[in-house]
């Protein structure tokens, strides 16, 4: 056995992203991860390369168990990782890129470019590549980029490759040519250990499936023996309905209506949809699938080249987040900490932050009136903090994500646009964001829910949206949906081509 | 209302302990036209370093103010001979100030330079125009209402003094209240949080640049009146002079915290230095290596602050 990892165990903040997953992968085989976002799939490649240190069980490479706390020793030991986007020097060569990973001990030693552009050259010529060693990475184009990655990997000498879903941003040639290099490497005695959303390619390439869900190893089967149906149920998972209560809401009328909304930029085409009052509208699909995309273009954070949105049946320009908030939009981004609150300041002042202008007479801040507000909110959302005053940063995720939402309901937008609300907070906080969701929607406000968490988008949703590579591919009513239709058009790029319309 | 000391009691301890040494080693220093000097001497520091404070808070810097200084000075100086009435040069200083802070802000905001480098091509641009227009020359004969404004020396510095006093209170009391300046600290912490709450950065941005440019015209006034002569190179080194007031007064210069009252303490400290060495019968050669010492305590007692996690907000 050439990798083993056993019961490995990782905790963030008291969340647990992986409880007790033990996985094995041999020489000379592609070993598929899969698992919905949030599953653990990062969180255990960090803990397979030395990114992260886990909590509990232990790792064995040929058999030895192994210790090692960073990537650059994981990668001396023989393993490697390919990411997504590819992690380059993009001002430095691709010889120079190479050398780099390996020249880690050699910092004080006069440069042998010879040598170093030979070394390339020959683990350039090995894996087809065509480009010159001495070529710029930032002149290489992204399928070019994650060749330079394999042949750093290699010349790493590495015997453990782990590539997180290497093809997301390449097209079906690139895609050929990656994995009959995979096979290469595979026919070489490599251990591959690949992760990807996209079904049909690890049924191409992968000998053996893993299927994380929640944190926990669902099972592991040869590919041969499973099908499609089977990896996404093993994915969802059953236990979907019960978790959270659904409030049976009347919608009122539209209060957000998109009408073949075209953003060049972030490769949006087409959107129509409406969402009436009271309503929430669950948009899935996978991660780059320009979900946030819409979010963004909706709230003036990206130029719409074409189509118009409509609040309560007026026609809106938006131009800027703050056309966005006069209009009636709010939009809690999906990066909490960078975006969605202030770190440095007080939970008071963030909760009032957009709405200065209704808390002041003549440009002067009325105190008593924003203490009020703050107040009013924080103890309407259960705040566990000390008081109003209390730096935002020290608090836990899940009550800086109501200090989030808190920010946007004293506005009393019209719609409400929510990214990925419940992201790394624990089950509690989670649970208590879902009502306060329902309840915002009971007061009439029309909510579009983003979210990977498949069971949270069903549970909460009056309706879903799916969204694959910058379309609406698919339309569900609450009583119709059932994940595997959603993940199967989410994940199925052909059969969004036919689909287009909602 | 609170004063909100916090973040300049390393300033406020050092300004204390000073006067108190001061009282008992020279008490002389605490006579009345020693006071009167310093506090007339400071008056440009202070106004720039308010304007300062609010450009670093907000996450930028302006090291132009120096040549806005110099560039203000001469055209008070110009229309004043030209026999424009003086109840008109506060006017024309702010507008000549508002139009180069303008300048500064629309390249900052609109342009998305970084405002270091905006404001270090116009401080060159700026002092050396004037350099090309004035020939180096001072002006020299105006008419006897410019120096102290026409009042006589002891009632021209209490009107100096008084306005720059006024116009500090009237800034700090709106600093704490204005909903605007929230948005300057807000912008400061994070500039796109604050984008995605609403807010129109790039209008702030340049607002305050305005602010900042408008605070150094009337500032450059308050100086050019001291004498009866305005040279065409005041305001060397002002701008170093109003950053390390406001660092020292507890303002980090990453922006989103800080405030006036440590920033007035600051420019005290700072200003008090030279003025006290000589009346310790210490060589005044020593003033400059000390202010740099106090910047570099400041900056410690800041980092320190840091790594123990206390954060506490001003806003």
């Amino acid at each position: 056995m050439l990798l083993e990892a056993n019961g490995i165990q990782k905790s963030y903040d008291g969340v647990k992203a992986l409880s007790s997953v033990s996985l094995d992968l041999r020489a000379g085989e592609v070993h598929a991860l899969v698992g919905e976002n949030g599953a653990g799939k990062s969180t255990l490649i960090k803990v397979l390369t030395g990114a992260v240190q886990p909590d509990g069980g232990g790792i064995r490479l040929h058999g030895q168990p192994i210790e090692h706390n960073n990537p650059a020793k994981a990668r001396e030991l023989g393993i490697s990782a390919i990411y997504q986007q590819p992690a380059l020097f993009p001002d430095l060569s691709v010889a120079e890129n190479i050398a780099i990973a390996n020249d880690r001990n050699k910092l004080w030693q006069i440069v042998d470019w010879q040598t170093r552009t030979a070394v390339a050259t020959g683990w350039l010529q090995q894996i087809g590549a065509r480009f010159s060693p001495d070529a710029l990475v930032s002149s290489l184009s992204m399928p070019e980029q994650q060749l330079v990655e394999i042949a750093k990997a290699l010349a790493a000498n590495a015997s453990v490759l782990i590539m997180d879903e290497p093809t997301s941003s390449l097209g079906q040639q690139d895609t050929r040519e990656l994995l009959r290099i995979v096979r290469e490497l595979r026919a070489r005695g490599t251990g591959i250990l690949y992760i990807s959303h996209r079904l049909e390619e690890l049924f191409e390439i992968a000998d053996r499936v893993t299927v994380l869900r929640d944190g926990t190893n669902v099972g592991t089967r040869e590919m041969a023996e499973v099908t499609s149906r089977d990896l996404i149920r093993m994915m969802v998972g059953r236990e979907l309905e019960t978790l959270y209560p659904k409030l049976e809401i009347k919608a009122g009328e539209v209060a957000l209506e998109l009408r073949s909304i075209y953003c060049k930029r972030s490769n949006l085409r087409n959107v129509n949809l409406s969402i009436r009052r009271g309503e929430i509208v669950g948009l899935a699909g996978l991660v780059g699938s320009g979900r946030t995309q819409l979010a963004e273009a909706l709230f003036g954070l990206a130029t719409i080249s074409q189509g118009s949105i409509y609040i309560d049946g007026i026609p809106v320009e938006i131009r800027s987040p703050r056309d966005a908030v006069r209009a009636g939009l709010a939009y809690v981004p999906e990066d909490r900490r960078r975006h969605g609150v202030i770190l440095e300041m007080a939970i008071r002042s963030n909760v009032t932050l957009a709405s200065l202008d209704k808390l002041s007479k003549n440009g002067m801040l009325q105190k008593r009136a924003e203490r009020d507000v703050a107040q009013e909110f924080t103890e309407r959302l259960h705040f566990k903090a000390p008081s109003i005053e209390t730096i935002t940063k020290n608090l836990s995720g899940g009550n800086q994500q109501k200090v989030a939402l808190a920010r946007w309901l004293v506005t009393k937008p019209k719609v409400l646009i929510l990214d990925e609300p419940t992201q790394g907070i624990d089950i509690h906080a989670k649970s208590e964001i879902y009502h306060l969701i329902g309840a915002l929607a009971e007061r009439g406000m029309a909510i579009l829910l983003i979210s990977s968490e498949m069971s949270e988008i069903l549970a909460l949703s009056d309706r879903i949206a799916v969204m694959s590579k910058g379309e609406l591919v698919g339309m569900f009513d609450r009583k119709d949906a059932s994940p595997d239709e959603i993940l199967r058009l989410a994940l199925n790029q052909n059969e969004s081509q036919f689909r287009g319309q909602n | 209302m609170k004063l909100q000391l916090r973040p300049a009691w390393p300033a406020l301890i050092a300004l204390g302990t000073l006067y108190i040494y001061l009282a008992f080693a020279a008490p002389k220093f605490y006579r009345a036209d020693n006071l009167r000097d310093l506090a007339l001497a400071n008056v440009a520091v202070l106004l720039v370093s308010t304007g300062m404070t609010l450009v670093i808070v907000l996450g930028e810097i302006d090291i132009s103010v120096g040549a806005t200084f110099a560039v203000c000075s001469i055209i008070c100086g110009t229309f004043a001979k030209l026999g424009v009435p003086a109840i008109l040069w506060p006017l024309v200083a702010l507008a000549a100030g508002s139009i180069l802070g303008a300048t500064n802000g629309a390249l900052v905001s609109f342009v998305k330079a970084p405002s270091i480098v905006v404001t270090l091509a116009t401080m060159v641009t700026w002092r050396e125009t004037l350099r090309w227009i004035t020939n180096g020359a001072w002006i020299e004969g105006l008419p006897n209402t410019f120096q102290w404004f026409g009042l006589g020396q002891r009632r021209g510095e209490a009107v100096i003094v008084a306005s720059a006093a006024l116009l500090f209170g009237i800034l700090w009391w709106t600093s704490r209240n204005l909903s605007a300046v929230r948005a300057i600290y807000a912008t400061g912490s994070d500039a796109e949080a604050a984008r995605l709450a609403g807010i129109p950065t790039k209008q702030l941005v340049l607002s305050v640049f305005v602010v900042m440019g408008a605070l150094t015209g009337i500032a450059a006034l308050l100086n050019a009146v001291r004498f009866s002569d305005v040279p065409a190179n005041s305001g060397i080194n002002l701008e170093l002079k109003a950053i390390a007031a406001v660092v020292v007064g507890g303002t980090p210069i990453t922006g989103g915290r800080g405030n006036l009252v440590g920033t007035l303490l600051g420019v005290m400290l700072l200003g008090s230095i030279g003025p006290a060495l000589i009346f310790l019968g210490v060589s005044p050669y020593w003033e400059k290596a000390i202010q740099g010492g106090i910047i570099l305590a400041g900056v410690l007692v800041d980092a320190i602050s840091r790594w123990r996690g206390r954060r506490v907000e001003f806003a």
